[in-house]
């Protein structure tokens, strides 16, 4: 008998099947991913998935027989009053007796698996309409980066360092005073010449001489495990820091589902984006018609208020939020602002105003003005867009876009990452 | 019996090692080769993690297969159903090759292995070595070399053809899988023509020995081959009516490429190697539990394993045996190893110490004492159907309390025909065996007709036996990928086994090939 041990065999043989699987299902696989990120939270877009796909579209058939027509006996266990010949009345709907289902369990429920992260969040990406670097960028594991950290004398041979493997090698074999070659060629030729010369005292001394080198030079070896350095690495996770996320929606009633589920993209996207770069991030919600309130996740995309429109108070709000809670020492502050672009007009002025104030505080403040199609017209005179446009020429860290559509809102991260990319 | 000679046990702890696994297996050996007279392949034992197991799972226990998106479906499945805990994993894989491989999984305790070894590593090996369906259909040391070559040239066609057009290609080999095996051995040519000549010569010899006018004279019945000889010269050439699809569709169909015949032929060829599982899983897994408890038992009297292992055993052992009745919320099907170790152990009791009702029962080998000679007999020369067709015993069907239905689709209710009694034990025993009977299970197909000079048409039968159609909407599906694959139209008829009537056809057109 044979004992192999396979355990160390590359894993996920299955990889090439399951991305033939993924391909194969791609339609329903994406709308169920969209159906995921309507309940998802912002802060677990992150994170695997569970997938229920109708049974239909992965079905494998074969020809088999039905159960609508004929007659059929079948044995079952465990009979516990039956008698032959009673009579047991099959269950209303199904059709036959519902109990034997087929034999391998699968049956014609809907078919359910789970998405691993990377490819959940390649498929948000995809509508997003993401770069292919940044895409990479934000997928990449938050992995603690190695760094060299001096020398070690037990490693695999792959980080075997030479240099200093063969410093030691020479500094040991110097110190040993193991012999050179050149000197046993000068002894043997001196040896040749007290030979020549017929001197056989100095001929047998030279021979003692020349066997006790060479046995030094065995004794002392070229290269001992005791020279053998290997490289170090540390793995150091990368700094820690921490970034809080203001989320700021308009809820009054011109916001529709549409537009917030538009609105979440944006937030999602901008969560990855820091969950990249932060080891912490806390989210905080903040919604407003005429007065502004910290909500949680829930109630921030599901109801909707009556009322006018204040973008101040949901400014006002955030700076309260962050002078109590998020000292700027130690926080890099982000916020993300989506609206449909209305505002009092009364309220511009002081909104400029605290905006303009708040802006530097922050690492990023990206505005989306979302809309459905409609009223092109409409929305180039929204009061929001004409006020933020000063903002956003007197500073770089502003970002403003209309947003239609899902793939229209990396552009507004644009500067974001491309800053990133020429940091990194 | 030999004295069991107490010794020390081979392992404490739960922890395994490999000199462990190498001892443990030479103790079993001693005992199944020795005493319970098994007849192995070499075996080769790997070890794997859960992954690889789950890995092996999907691509339905083959150590290697060419690439489908079935299997990754059938991986993700497992996967969850794994990470949820929903499902274990299965303590052992093995392949019916020569050698024979038996996966075992690492996180398997000392005592699990040992069982594991019992089981697969001697159990179904046997099985696997012996049964006449396996030694038959199946070549166990050609097998790995075939997938090997069956990988390779799949991923490179999808190199070559691109990898739509051998899923298109793959996907309706599979549909047609389940007909794509020979039930019977196919109709041979005698080995060399001089045998053939001889026999030529002897049956002409025969009927000139044998003539008489008279025969002449009887009226013949009128035969298809008069009605249209042109037609019949060509299904006989083709050899319709022809049972098995991917074999005819390889070898007839006018507009496969030849890479795609090649990919229906690795198909059918996994099909058929597969079939004999098929036909023997009550019987493989109760001689393999049989197996398994046997030596298991043995060695705990030998005082090789501790008492707390084989507690351990014990537990594991009768949860894999459990059978759920009919009304239990965790009832799917009858389970194999119940009912196939159950049988077994009736084997073995009836050989040893029979009653009076075994004895009219089983009259030929009951109480002939040597329980190993029967059980080895049985697992030769039977599969499942025929075996519980002769050795399912009153005995058994009384503890598992069997009963059989008889269900009419248009009734309301299902009729209990029969249950353990005395009238009833002949019935239920022919209705489980025909529950086992896979040829009666799948549906019968057979191409009747194929139009190879005119409209091209293809025509396959449905053969309904006691009025059970064919699911509508499946059966579409499928004719559609037959259809791919024959290139043209296709028609489906399904007719009464018994009146020859024709109950309803389908047709189906190819679907046009992708570029």
């Amino acid at each position: 008998m044979h004992i192999v041990d396979r355990r160390l065999n590359p894993k996920s043989k299955s990889l090439g099947n399951r991305q033939r699987f993924i391909r194969r299902a791609k339609a329903e696989i994406r709308e169920a991913v969209n159906e995921a990120i309507k309940t998802r939270k912002v802060s677990e877009i992150d994170g695997k998935e569970e997938i229920r796909l109708p049974s239909k579209t992965v079905r494998e058939p074969s020809f088999s027989l039905g159960t609508a027509t004929g007659r059929r006996d079948f044995v079952l266990p465990g009979n516990k009053t039956f008698t032959a010949g009673d009579r047991i009345p099959k269950p209303k709907s199904g059709g036959g007796s519902g109990r034997d289902g087929s034999p391998d369990g699968a049956g014609e429920d809907d078919f359910v698996f789970t998405l691993t992260r990377e490819e959940f969040l390649d498929i948000f990406f995809e509508d997003l309409a993401l770069p292919d670097l940044v895409k990479t960028k934000l997928k990449a594991e938050r992995a603690p980066m190695p760094v060299r950290a001096g020398f070690m004398t037990e490693g695999p041979p792959a980080k075997l360092s030479y240099p200093r493997t063969m410093r030691n090698s020479l500094a040991r074999r110097i110190a040993l005073r193991r012999p050179t070659e050149k000197e046993i060629a000068e002894l043997e030729a001196e040896l040749a010449t007290a030979e020549e010369a017929g001197d056989e005292a100095g001929a047998a001394r030279l021979k003692e001489k020349i066997t006790a080198t060479e046995r030094r030079r065995r004794i002392v070896p070229f290269l001992d495990p005791l020279d053998l350095r290997y490289r170090r690495f540390e793995h150091i996770p990368k700094p820690t820091t921490q970034a809080v996320m203001f989320c700021l929606m308009d809820a009054s009633a011109s916001m529709t589902e549409d537009l917030k589920d538009l609105a979440k993209r944006f937030f999602m996207l901008l969560y990855v984006f820091l969950s990249r770069h932060y080891a912490e991030i806390e989210v905080v919600f903040i919604r407003h018609t005429t007065r502004a309130a910290e909500v949680d996740e829930e109630t921030f995309f599901r109801s909707t208020e009556t009322g006018g429109t204040v973008v101040s108070s949901a400014l006002a709000e955030m700076t309260r939020v962050l002078e109590e809670r998020y000292p700027l020492d130690d926080w890099n502050i982000y916020a993300a602002q989506a609206s449909d672009g209305h505002n009092f007009s009364d309220d511009m002025g002081t909104c400029l105003e605290m905006l303009g104030q708040l802006v530097p505080l922050c690492q990023y403040y990206a505005y989306v003005e979302v809309s459905d199609d409609s009223g092109f017209a409409d929305r180039f005179s929204s009061p929001l867009w004409a006020g933020y446009g000063d903002i956003d020429e007197a500073h770089p860290n502003f970002a403003m876009r209309r947003v239609g559509a899902p793939e229209e809102i990396f552009a507004v991260f644009h500067d974001l990452f491309a800053r990133s990319r020429a940091a990194a | 019996m030999t004295v069991a000679t107490l010794s020390r046990p081979l392992f404490t702890g739960a922890d395994w090692t490999f000199d462990g696994l190498q001892r443990v297996n030479e103790a079993i050996e001693e005992i199944a080769v020795g005493e319970l007279g098994l007849d192995i392949y070499p075996t080769q034992i790997e070890v794997i993690t859960s992954e690889q197991m789950l890995d092996a799972y999907a691509s339905i226990g083959m150590p290697l297969l060419y690439r489908h998106w079935s299997f990754g479906k059938r991986f993700a499945h497992e996967e969850m159903l794994y990470r949820r805990g929903a499902q274990a994993l299965a303590y052992e894989l093995v392949i019916n090759s020569d050698p024979c491989i038996c996966y075992v999984m690492e996180d398997n305790s000392m005592t699990m292995q040992t069982l594991v070894l019992a089981h697969a590593a001697f159990g179904h090996n046997h099985f696997f070595k012996n049964n006449y369906l396996f030694r038959q259909w199946t070549q166990a040391d050609a097998v790995l070399d075939y997938l090997d070559f069956a990988k390779r040239y799949v991923a490179a066609c999808e190199e070559r053809y691109g990898v739509d057009a051998v899923e298109m290609t793959i996907d309706a080999a599979h549909a047609l899988m389940n007909h794509g095996v020979d039930r019977h051995p196919k109709k041979r040519r005698v080995a060399t023509p001089e045998k053939r000549k001889a026999r030529d010569l002897a049956r002409r010899a025969h009927e000139e020995a044998s003539y008489s006018d008279l025969w002449r004279t009887l009226p013949r019945p009128p035969d298809r081959a008069q009605r249209d000889p042109e037609a019949s010269r060509e299904s006989t050439d083709l050899g319709l009516p022809e049972e098995n699809l991917l074999y005819f569709l390889e070898k007839t169909a006018p507009k496969l490429e030849d890479w795609q015949r090649e990919l229906v032929r690795i198909v059918r060829h996994l099909a058929q190697y597969f079939h004999p599982q098929r036909q023997t899983k009550v019987m493989n897994e109760g001689c393999a539990t049989f197996v398994h408890y046997e030596i298991m038992h043995r060695l705990h009297a030998r005082g090789l394993l501790t008492d707390g292992a084989m507690m351990e055993f014990l537990h594991s052992h009768s949860s894999v045996l459990f059978q759920p009745g009919f009304d239990d919320r965790r009832y799917r099907g009858v389970n194999p190893y119940a009912l196939g170790y159950a049988m077994m152990r009736d084997i073995k009791r009836i050989a040893e110490d029979p009653t009076e009702e075994d004895r009219t029962w089983f009259p030929d080998w009951a109480g002939s004492g040597d329980a190993m000679a029967v059980l080895r007999d049985a697992w030769a020369d039977y599969r499942d159907e025929s075996f519980i067709q002769q050795y399912l015993s009153p005995q058994v069907i009384r503890e598992l309390r069997l009963f059989s239905c008889f269900d009419e689709a248009t009734d309301s209710a299902v009729e209990v025909s029969a249950i353990h009694d005395e009238e009833g034990y002949r019935s239920v025993r022919r209705a489980l065996a025909r529950q086992y009977d896979v040829s009666l299970q799948d549906p019968q197909i057979e191409v009747i007709e194929a139009n190879l000079k005119g409209n091209r048409r293809l025509v396959v039968e449905h053969k309904v036996r006691h009025g059970r159609r064919l699911e509508p909407e499946t059966a579409q599906r499928v004719l559609e990928m037959l259809a791919t694959l024959w290139g043209y139209r296709v028609r489906l008829r399904e007719t009464c086994a018994d009146t020859g009537r024709t109950i309803g056809e389908q047709d189906a057109l190819a679907s046009p090939v992708p570029a």
